[in-house]
């Protein structure tokens, strides 16, 4: 049960995939928090669920790691079944949760020892695996202060780091940046791809399309507990359509008016962005963008910016959902 | 601050051998020791209160109750161990209450482990917080002059009964904090619960006096006979019949609320 070859070598069954599930229904009375999701997750991925609050995602991962039981579908994690062999799937994963699953009490390095002790490690193993985790995590020198004196971005490193006592086949994040700044999220991704290099499989959760940019391989968009897409970043953005342009106004109070006159060249749904003063829209092809263009400065409307690429991600999440932004939230995740 | 290369070098770690489940149960156990290092204040709260009632029912209502303040402590001074280590067991629920609602019993749940232990590493805190609550409540009693006539063996039968008690009263708690999410509704509840169990005992005072419907109560309630038992105990004079009937409610709860906790927490 146990896999001891080195890093980034699984023992047996290469071509097996870390995650697979078929059909993963959870339903809360009425709400079908996930409705029938299949998932394929190869072994060394960085793999990204990406939907908005609500939509399923914390549900979905905490069936995968058995934290809750599946009403209808079935799924193996790294070859385990995960409702006939739940105590050989824990031994395979590592969950970090939305909220820090830490002793406030404790210290850090007595939250990891005890860890390390519940997994099987004796006395000084156990003090040197946490040990060399704080180092690893740059904990060290808060290794003897109590947890509750963390800020937000040592809890999430600690908390991660939990889940490496034992090396997992499959490392469970739900929503691992949530709350951070941007510095500790920067620190937090560079975590998660070191992981990755040294060939922990790794499914995450986000709401930031960012994140699920920047990071993983792979990316399940999903919505209503349903998995609307699936794909490597760059094919869900050309499954929108390549030809978006994007332009900044000099006068944000004519945002209005260049709206209008956009749509109506070019016959597409015009998108603002969050902060304000810039506008994105399919165009198609160069030379429609080049007339509308045109449009806009006869109507005597500065332009500070403009440009002819990809579809950002939140675009994509746009023309597959109808939904304007990832920010809006519906409904608490948690059941 | 985290370079990946640091990362990269961490060792990569397979399993060690299974732990046994009492292994894991004692790490749960360790844990409660630690809470105690890192909080100790929470010791001034389990006994501040049987500390205050000591004081005051000796000194303000022994004399109009027993005679002589020395009398009355002689009679109150079990009854408040046992009011001690019941009142003790809310707190383990609130505690359990405080993990549940903040994930750590998540990490729990995800790991390979004896599913039970974290609830057997309770127990253990449990029974620590009552063996030091109840000697420092006996070294007030034997400082305010306080005499166990059964002697150390009667003292150490009366503390192994308070372990039981406070054993089979825990799984109440931890019950109610598995349902309950707010720590602070587990103490008011567990409250409107015990104070008319304690109360309405022979704690306090000898039933004798009481309207004939509440004395069938008194005569009945678990509390009760498990004071008669500790009297005994810790007096001379306890019978076979007084223990079994103090132990019919630890052993009852143990018997019913365990398996009731496996299921709410496995369900969860």
């Amino acid at each position: 049960m146990n896999d001891t070859s080195p890093m980034g070598v699984p023992a047996t069954g290469l071509a097996q995939p870390a995650i697979s599930a078929r059909g993963l229904v959870k339903t809360f009375g009425k709400l079908r928090a996930v409705d029938g999701i299949d998932l394929d997750v190869p072994r060394g991925m960085i793999f990204a669920i990406l939907g908005p609050n609500g939509a399923g995602k914390t549900t979905l991962m905490r069936m995968l790691a058995t934290l809750s039981r599946p009403d209808a579908g079935s799924a193996t994690v790294m070859g385990h079944d995960l409702v006939q062999a739940p105590h050989e799937v824990r031994a395979a994963i590592a969950m970090t949760g939305q909220f820090a699953s830490l002793d406030e009490d404790l210290t850090g390095r007595e939250n990891l020892v005890l860890l390390a002790r519940l997994w099987g490690f004796r006395g000084r193993a156990a003090k040197a695996r946490a040990d060399d985790l704080l180092a690893a995590f740059g904990l060290s020198e808060a290794a003897t202060k109590q947890v509750r004196d963390y800020s937000g971005g040592m809890r999430r490193r600690l908390d991660i780091a939990a889940s490496l006592i034992v090396t997992p086949g499959v490392l469970f994040l739900d929503e691992p940046t949530t709350g951070l700044d941007p510095n500790a999220r920067k620190d937090v991704w560079g975590m998660i791809r070191g992981l990755a290099e040294a060939g922990v499989t790794i499914l995450l959760t986000t709401q930031y399309l960012e994140e699920a940019d920047q990071l993983a391989a792979r990316i399940a968009v999903i919505d209503h507990g349903r998995k609307i897409a699936e794909g490597t970043s760059r094919e869900l953005k050309a499954a929108t359509g390549s030809g978006f342009l994007h332009v900044a106004l000099a006068d944000v109070a004519r945002l209005d008016q260049a709206a209008t006159i956009l749509e109506r060249r070019l016959e597409h749904p015009v998108q603002r962005s969050a902060e304000g003063a810039e506008l994105s829209v399919l165009a198609g092809t160069a030379k429609a963008a080049n007339e509308a263009l045109a449009d806009l400065v006869a109507a005597g409307i500065e332009l500070s910016d403009f440009s002819m690429g990809q579809p950002s991600l939140e675009e994509v999440f746009f023309a597959l959902t109808g939904q304007p932004s990832l920010g809006e939230s519906r409904k608490d995740d948690t059941p | 601050m985290i370079d990946t290369t640091s990362l990269q070098r961490l060792q990569r770690v397979a399993r060690p051998r299974t732990p046994s489940a009492l292994s894991n149960a004692l790490v749960f156990g360790w844990r409660a020791v630690l809470k105690f290092k890192h909080v100790p204040e929470q010791l001034f709260d389990l006994v501040m209160t049987p500390i205050m009632f000591t004081l005051l029912f000796t000194f303000v209502f022994g004399g109009a109750l027993a005679g002589s303040p020395g009398e009355y402590l002689q009679f109150f001074l079990p009854g408040i161990l046992v009011q001690t280590v019941v009142f003790n067991a809310v707190y383990s629920g609130m505690g359990l209450s405080t993990d549940l609602g903040k994930g750590l019993f998540d990490r729990f749940r995800s790991l390979p482990i004896w599913s039970l232990s974290p609830f057997a590493g309770l127990m253990v805190g449990d029974i620590l917080r009552h063996l030091i609550a109840a000697s420092i409540i006996l070294a007030i009693g034997l400082i305010l002059g306080y005499r166990p006539e059964a002697g150390i063996l009667g003292v150490l039968a009366a503390f192994a009964m308070l372990i039981a008690i406070g054993f089979g009263m825990g799984w109440v708690f931890i019950v109610l904090g598995l349902l309950i999410r707010t720590p602070t509704t587990v103490m008011t509840l567990g409250f409107t619960f015990l104070f008319p169990l304690v109360f309405a005992s022979n704690i306090m005072v000898d039933p004798g006096t009481m309207p004939d419907w509440l004395r069938a109560f008194v005569e009945v309630n678990p509390v009760s006979l498990m004071t008669t038992a500790l009297r005994g105990l810790m007096g001379g004079g306890a019978t076979l019949s007084q223990v079994v009937l103090a132990m019919i409610a630890p052993v009852a709860l143990t018997a019913i609320l365990a398996p009731t906790t496996l299921w709410l927490y496995l369900r969860r």
